[in-house]
Parts: structure tokens; sequence; C-alpha cells
């Protein structure tokens, strides 16, 4: 086991002894029976469904739709709507989809690892309309965890929880993009929270390490924070190092020069950011933060006005813009 | 009812453009700014007259294609300078002169100093449907 691993741990049996005596929490809670899915007979159809709904010979996209259709029970509006897509679009995809699987289903189903990130991507990439795709990603999740009890479905699981706990604090009002520094901790959801990790805490114990533990595990130290200032970045810089042994991509290694940045100094940061491709996304964001805790404010707008260019939602682009306009205030 | 597509520029060249830029402006400009873009398209929506509304990435590229069994040739990202479609709003209103009333309204939205920046929009009646009586 590694250092960060037991350290862990130990803050982890602490916590899970804490947070038993303060409030009561069903760590598997039975997943919500309703809608179309009650037609399923039995767990392993159900799980059958999931691995066919993953197959490796679909898109991502067409692979979150049919499993969304199939093993959601969501109707093929409701998908269209959340994916801001015309019905007609989304029923294609999902009859091609299932054409697909029809075909070459059976010789050679999705494993657990593709179902796992079809689910992260109905987490993490759902849009609006009347259905929360995060709250239907979190119940697919449990009702899988219900079926296989692997690690990485138990990390994904308190991923989604841990994210899922501050999604009151995550927009403002107005609408406005919150960011995490500047979050208002009393409204993140402790009974999510404390789930999260005590699922988290008993999954790291199996000692089989994945991604999604890893990941969960730093949402988890950023959750456990009181005051942003409490954040224990040496510890998150560990686990960004467990996760870039696990899966070396330049999004892990931008992740881990903003906790570097915060942990050993803006300094640090920025000269891993140098490693980094220029165009690689939000690398000008972290950039611009990084110079503007350097105190090169002059830049950092600079950077900011750059970064908003190149921003993927509108709702960041006005937070960048709104963070180079501060900087103007300031000057 | 008829439809009308409002599209917003990023970067005009500078004689239709005569208002301080975005990333000049302060954190309360931008949320003025942002907030009369929302209620604009929230009355809209209440009014029944709002079809759908984007905004895009500034970056871009040009893309053609290559010929027969080569790759298509891409050109860009553009200059600085070059004008942009920056987003859009597609409105289904009663004629030309409640489009242009709209229109009117958009533009209008505060930047600087709170005052309105009265940038260029531009208006695109749509292609519709040819009526089913004529005479």
């Amino acid at each position: 086991m590694t250092v960060a691993w037991r350290k862990f741990l130990d803050a982890v049996r602490s916590e899970t002894a804490r947070t038993r005596r303060e409030q009561r929490f069903v760590v598997e809670q039975p997943a919500r029976v309703s809608g179309p899915s009650e037609h399923v007979t039995s767990a392993d159809d159900t799980l059958a469904l999931y691995f066919l709904c993953s197959h490796p010979d679909l898109s991502p996209a067409s692979a979150v739709a049919v499993t969304l259709r199939a093993v959601g029970g969501l109707t093929t509006r409701q998908i269209a709507a959340a994916y801001l897509v015309p019905e007609a679009t989304m029923a294609q995809r999902i009859s091609r989809a299932k054409r697909i699987i029809a075909d070459r289903g059976l010789d050679r189903p999705g494993d657990l690892s593709s179902v796992l990130r079809v689910l992260y991507l109905v987490f993490n990439e759902g849009h609006s309309g009347d259905i929360d795709l995060a709250s239907e990603a979190i119940r697919l999740t449990r009702t899988l965890l219900t079926m296989t009890h692997h690690p990485e479905a138990s990390g994904l699981l308190a991923l989604m929880l841990l994210h899922h706990a501050r999604r009151a604090s995550r927009f403002d009002a107005e609408g406005r993009l919150i960011a995490l520094a500047e979050q208002d901790r009393s409204l993140w959801d402790t009974d999510l929270i404390g789930e999260g990790i005590m699922l988290l805490g008993a999954a790291l114990a199996r000692d089989q390490l994945g991604e999604f533990q890893v990941q969960a595990a730093i949402a988890a130290l950023h959750a456990d924070a009181q005051r942003v200032e409490d954040t224990d970045w040496g510890q998150i810089v560990d686990w960004y190092d467990e996760l870039l042994e696990l899966t070396d991509t330049p999004i892990v290694r931008l992740n881990r020069a903003v906790a570097v940045g915060e942990a050993r100094g803006p300094a640090a940061g920025l000269a891993l950011l140098r490693e980094l491709d220029e165009d690689l996304p939000r690398r000008q964001a972290v950039e611009a933060h990084l110079r503007e805790r350097s105190g090169d404010l002059r830049r950092a707008a600079e950077l900011y006005v750059r970064a908003a260019d190149r921003a993927g939602s509108s709702a960041e682009r006005d937070h960048l813009l709104r963070c180079s306009a501060r900087l103007h205030d300031a000057r | 009812m008829a439809k009308y597509l409002m599209l917003k520029h990023y970067r005009m060249p500078s004689e239709y453009m005569d208002y301080t830029p975005m990333d000049q402006w302060s954190p309360a400009e931008i949320d003025a700014h942002v907030a009369y873009m929302n209620d604009f398209a929230q009355r809209l929506r209440d009014s029944g007259e709002f079809v759908d509304s984007q905004a895009l990435s500034p970056e871009g590229t040009f893309v053609r294609s290559g010929g027969e069994g080569r790759p298509p040739v891409t050109d860009g990202p553009f200059p600085e300078t070059k004008d942009l479609i920056a987003g859009w709003m597609v409105i289904d209103v009663d004629g030309w002169d409640r489009a242009v009333e709209l229109a009117g309204e958009l533009s209008a939205a505060p930047g600087l100093g709170g005052e309105p920046i009265r940038e260029w929009l531009e208006l695109r009646p749509f292609l519709g449907q040819s009526p089913t009586v004529t005479e």
C-alpha cells in the first residue's frame, strides 16, 4: 500500500467513526424500482443488459443513449431533451445502437470498465431538461453496485456522490459559475459526502486501486475541508501521483499542476505547465490562475481573456471574463 | 408567424464596433449584461416567440474537400481581427416589424458604465414554406 493510501484510510476510519455517531446511513440503499425497468426479471438479466449497452462497437454517445433507454427506462423524448437534440435524431441513434447490439452483442459484450465509463459520461456530460441526468447516473450506478461489488463500481458511485453533494453551491441564484474555492461549503450535502466517504473507504480497503477510486479520494479530500484553506493539497498531490501511475494523460498532468501549485506554490505549478501542450483545453485558465497567485496580474488578466475564448460553455466563458475583469478592477 | 435569425458577431470591423469590448468591463458590468440577455430570452419564451439560442466558440476553421482520396484541407484559425459569428437567437414572430423591434432591444444590452452597447446585430428572415393559400 502506498503512503497516501494508508494516510487516507486512517483519515477515513476516524471520519467514519465520527460520522456513524452523528448520523445513520444506509450505504447500499435499494435502487429505486419504478417505471419501465420493472419488467426486468432478475439481477443477472439486468447486469447482462448493462454489459450489452456498453458494447465496444458502440460510440460513447450511442452507448449512453441506449443505456438510458434500455437500462434506465427513460423515454426517447426525455433522452433527446436531456442532450438537446431532436427526438427523431435520438430515436435513430438508439435504434442503430440496438441493431449493433443484436448483430454483435452476444459474442463480445462490454466489460465492467466500459459500463463504468458509460455511467461516468451520463453523470459528467449530462445537460439539462426535465430529467436530472446526474441523479439518473447515480441511480443506475447504485443498481449496478447491488449486482457487482467491484471496488471500481464503488469508487465511481463514491465519486458521483461526492460531486453531487456540491451541486447546490456550483452556481449562484443568477446562474453564475462558482469556483470550488469560492463555494459556500455550508450548502454541501453532508449526507452524500458521508456516504461517499464510507463507500470509498470500503473500496480502498480491498486493495484493488483503480482510476475512479483515486478520483473519488481527491473529491473526498476536497469535501472533507470545512474551509478552502483546510484543504490537504499535499495529500491531493499524492493521489494525483497515483492517478498518473494508472492513467498518464495530459488532463491528469494539468490537474496535478493545479494541486502542486497549491501545495508547493505557484512557481512549482507553472514549471509543470511548461511541459504541457499550449493547446490543451483549460491550460490557459490554469496558467492564468497560477500567474494571479504569483502576483503577475497583468499576464493573468490577459490569459483569462484568452482562456475565455477557448471555454467549453457559456457559464465557463463568463466566469473567466469575470476573473479577468476582477483583475482590471484591482489594478 | 415568421422565423428570423438574429446573429451576433465577435470582433466586427471597427466601423461597426464602437463599444468597449467585454474584456475591459468590470465583473458587475458583465453580470448586468448577461442578466439582460437572459431576461430578454425569458420574456420571449413567456410571449411564445422564442425558438432557440446558442453561443459559439470563437475558435474555428475553414474546411474543404481535398479532392478524391485526399484528406480535407483546413485553413485558419482566423486572424484576430476577422469577423466571426458569436452566436444567434431564432425568434418566431408576427413579422418583420416585430423582429426589428426585438433586435433593437437586444442590441441595447448594457456594457461599460451600464450604457447600452448598441451593437450591430444581423437580422435574417428564414426561407419558410410556401403558403397553402396564395390567391
